[in-house]
């Protein structure tokens, strides 16, 4: 166990490498291994990060570097083979199956790069599902939604089915979909890859103003240059390793 | 979550209604293959069910349906009507003729005489004249399936002649009797009549039909009279089981209806299977989106769930209707007549239906569950 804590206050040991009491997400030792025939692959080799809330974190790196596999272990969809994972202080992969899908379903929101929406409902119903699977109902859900959707400047668009809908709109639904449950992490691998210039950055822009906030982290990772302005913080992963920690890119990229 | 997967289905309309017609194919198959197949061997013993009042049918040893008897002498009715418990006991008499019909052409029937004096051995109602004309000169009564088979072209049945084995008949009333399992012609005489008809051999008595003293069971009374008068005898519902049991050893029908039904089944899950995997493997990314999302595994069965119940009960429902509908089609043809859905046999089809969604959905489910929410992500 690497967060000391002592009854009361959890102390602060982020400085001999313990976790950070506010930290949004604390990963220490991450190693993530894969069988690939008879050899196994080490993709991630002993990653020590911390998530601040309150900031729009990058994770950039050329393909094969490991980050899709960094945030999903970072957001609990995939077993690290060694290390550990906070998420608001909760150790996820120490809960018990059902327990962290109901931490992901109550915590974290997800945004894909191929939207995933569901066809054959239409765009509030899409962003109403995390909600509909809490238990809401459906009717109430997608008023909620509606809300959002009006956020993202797509409200005209609610009733309309997703293959009724642009890229651009497809994605701001997914992104309704991952905060209208309020979760505190937002995870985005290349949400803006399918889209041109001005889509991506604007769905960014709106990303960035509803998902960040003081008690809220959220994580892309990305290959899109357009957009690293954008990010308070950079992470670059190289082989499997963090490279680079900064709010800028650095210069040799 | 249950909506969303209901939807998920019925929205991808291509799979939706292959599923439907998969499910409403095998059970239209399974159920309608099953009915003719219960209807038509329950026409095995439709000799029984035609002479409604006899209680026990009494006959020589090595006979063994209605239509396939061999006849005792004539002392075996008096030896019948001696045995204690025997109410009453009459002839009966089951051959087979030729007859000519007007149009000349050649046809096989199955002459029934019946008892002169009570008529005992005629089916409960005749559809047209009346039971006393038996009593008339060269009188036959013939049944409504028969109707048909002989005279195609829809002339008046009532006062036709028929050139029976070189003898003269005439058609004078027309009986509401189940077909017999060939649906062959039957002509209804009176006994001493029909020996006019099948003249020749010494033994024409085939059947003693006798009926029980009150008080007595059916089985003790033909134990009785096998015992004293060493022929078979059986009760109405014993020899009916053996009309039944004789086309079911003697034809290939069970075997026939047996493939058909088996077809109906592979079929339902070679359709259902397939479109069931299509659909879930189109939808695999949603899945795993949910599953990311934050929905258990418990949940994504449900759904799944929720939709082979949605396909099942709707297939089934249009399988069984077709059924119906089909029967009811066809009731007009002498061939469907009297034709009824056991009520075991549209349980068999739901317990198949039941099956093909199980097995499909099941396969199609692994598919899901093995699918790790971190390949949303890929
Ligand atoms: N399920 C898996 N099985 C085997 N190898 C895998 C699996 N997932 C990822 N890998 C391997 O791990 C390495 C890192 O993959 P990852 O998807 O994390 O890279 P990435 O940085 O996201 O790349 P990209 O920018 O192309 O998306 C790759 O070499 C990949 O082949
Ligand atoms: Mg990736």
């Amino acid at each position: 166990m690497s967060g000391m804590e002592t009854s009361g206050k959890p102390m602060d040991t982020s400085a001999i490498g313990g976790c950070a009491p506010d930290a949004a997400i604390c990963a220490r030792g991450i190693v993530r291994d894969f069988e690939s025939g008879q050899t196994t692959i080490r993709v991630l080799h002993g990653i020590d990060t911390d998530i601040k809330p309150g900031e729009m974190t990058y994770v950039v790196g050329e393909s094969g570097s490991g980050k899709t596999t960094l945030i999903s272990i970072m957001c609990g969809i995939l077993w690290p083979t060694e290390g550990e994972v906070k998420v608001f202080g909760t150790d996820i992969y120490s809960l018990s199956d059902t327990e962290l899908v109901n931490f992901r379903l109550n915590n974290i929101g997800f945004i894909f790069q191929q939207y995933n929406l569901i066809p054959s409902i239409d765009a509030a119903a899409n962003a109403a599902v995390p909600l509909i699977a809490q238990g809401m109902d459906i009717h109430e859900a997608r008023e909620k939604a509606k809300v959002l959707l009006e956020k993202l400047n797509i409200a005209d668009q609610a009733d309309k089915l997703p293959s009724q809908l642009s890229g651009g709109q497809q994605q701001r639904v997914a992104i309704a979909r991952a905060l209208v449950h309020e979760p505190r992490l937002v995870v985005c691998d290349e949400p803006t890859a399918a889209l041109d210039a001005n889509s991506g950055r604007r769905v960014m822009d709106l990303l960035r103003e509803v998902a960040v906030a003081e008690d809220r982290a959220c994580i892309i990772v990305t290959h899109d240059n357009r957009i690293f302005d954008l990010a308070d913080r950079i992470l670059v992963l190289e082989d499997g390793e963090v490279t680079h920690d900064g709010t800028e890119m650095p210069d040799d990229h | 979550m249950l909506w969303i997967a209901i939807r998920m289905l019925t929205g991808d309309a291509q799979k939706f209604y292959g599923l439907l017609f998969g499910i409403a194919f095998s059970t239209l198959l399974i159920t309608q293959q099953l009915t003719i197949f219960v209807n038509l061997i329950e026409r095995g013993a439709s000799g029984v069910y035609n002479a409604p009042e006899a209680e026990i049918w009494v006959m020589d040893p090595v006979s063994r349906t209605t239509d396939v008897n061999y006849a005792m002498p004539s002392t075996a009715l008096d030896e019948v009507r001696s045995v204690p418990g025997v109410e009453w006991a009459v002839p009966h008499l089951r051959a087979a003729a030729s007859v000519r019909t007007s149009a000349g052409d050649l046809e096989g029937v199955a002459i029934i005489g019946v008892d002169d004096a009570t008529l005992i051995g005629l089916p409960e109602r005749l559809l047209e004249g009346d039971k006393s004309i038996l009593s008339r000169p060269d009188s036959v009564i013939i049944d409504d399936g028969g109707v048909v088979n002989l005279f195609e072209n829809g002339e008046e049945p009532i006062g036709q002649r028929l050139e029976l084995n070189d003898q003269r008949a005439v058609i004078r009333g027309i009986a509401d009797s189940i077909p017999s399992f060939t649906s062959q012609v039957t002509l209804y005489t009176k006994y001493s009549q029909a020996l006019n008809f099948v003249p020749g051999t010494r033994n024409r008595l085939t059947f003693v039909l006798a009926g029980v003293s009150e008080g007595l069971s059916a089985e003790d009374v033909a134990a009785r009279i096998e015992q004293q008068t060493g022929l078979k005898a059986e009760t109405r519902q014993e020899f009916a089981d053996a009309g039944v049991s004789f086309i079911v050893e003697n034809t290939g029908i069970p075997t026939n209806f047996g493939i058909t039904v088996v077809l109906g089944f592979v079929v339902g899950v070679a359709i259902v299977g397939l479109t069931f995997s299509l659909f879930i493997r189109d939808n695999i990314k949603q899945f795993g989106a949910l599953k990311a999302i934050g929905v258990t595994n418990a949940k994504i069965v449900s759904m799944v769930g929720a939709q082979a119940a949605l396909v099942g009960t709707v297939g089934y429902a249009l399988g069984v209707i077709g059924t119906v509908v089909f029967i009811y089609a066809f009731s007009g043809n002498p061939f469907f007549k009297g034709f009824y859905i056991p009520w075991q046999i549209p349980l068999i089809s739901l317990v198949s239906v039941i099956i093909i969604l199980a097995m499909t959905g099941f396969i199609a489910l692994r598919s899901v569950l093995n699918t790790e929410p971190a390949a949303v992500f890929r």
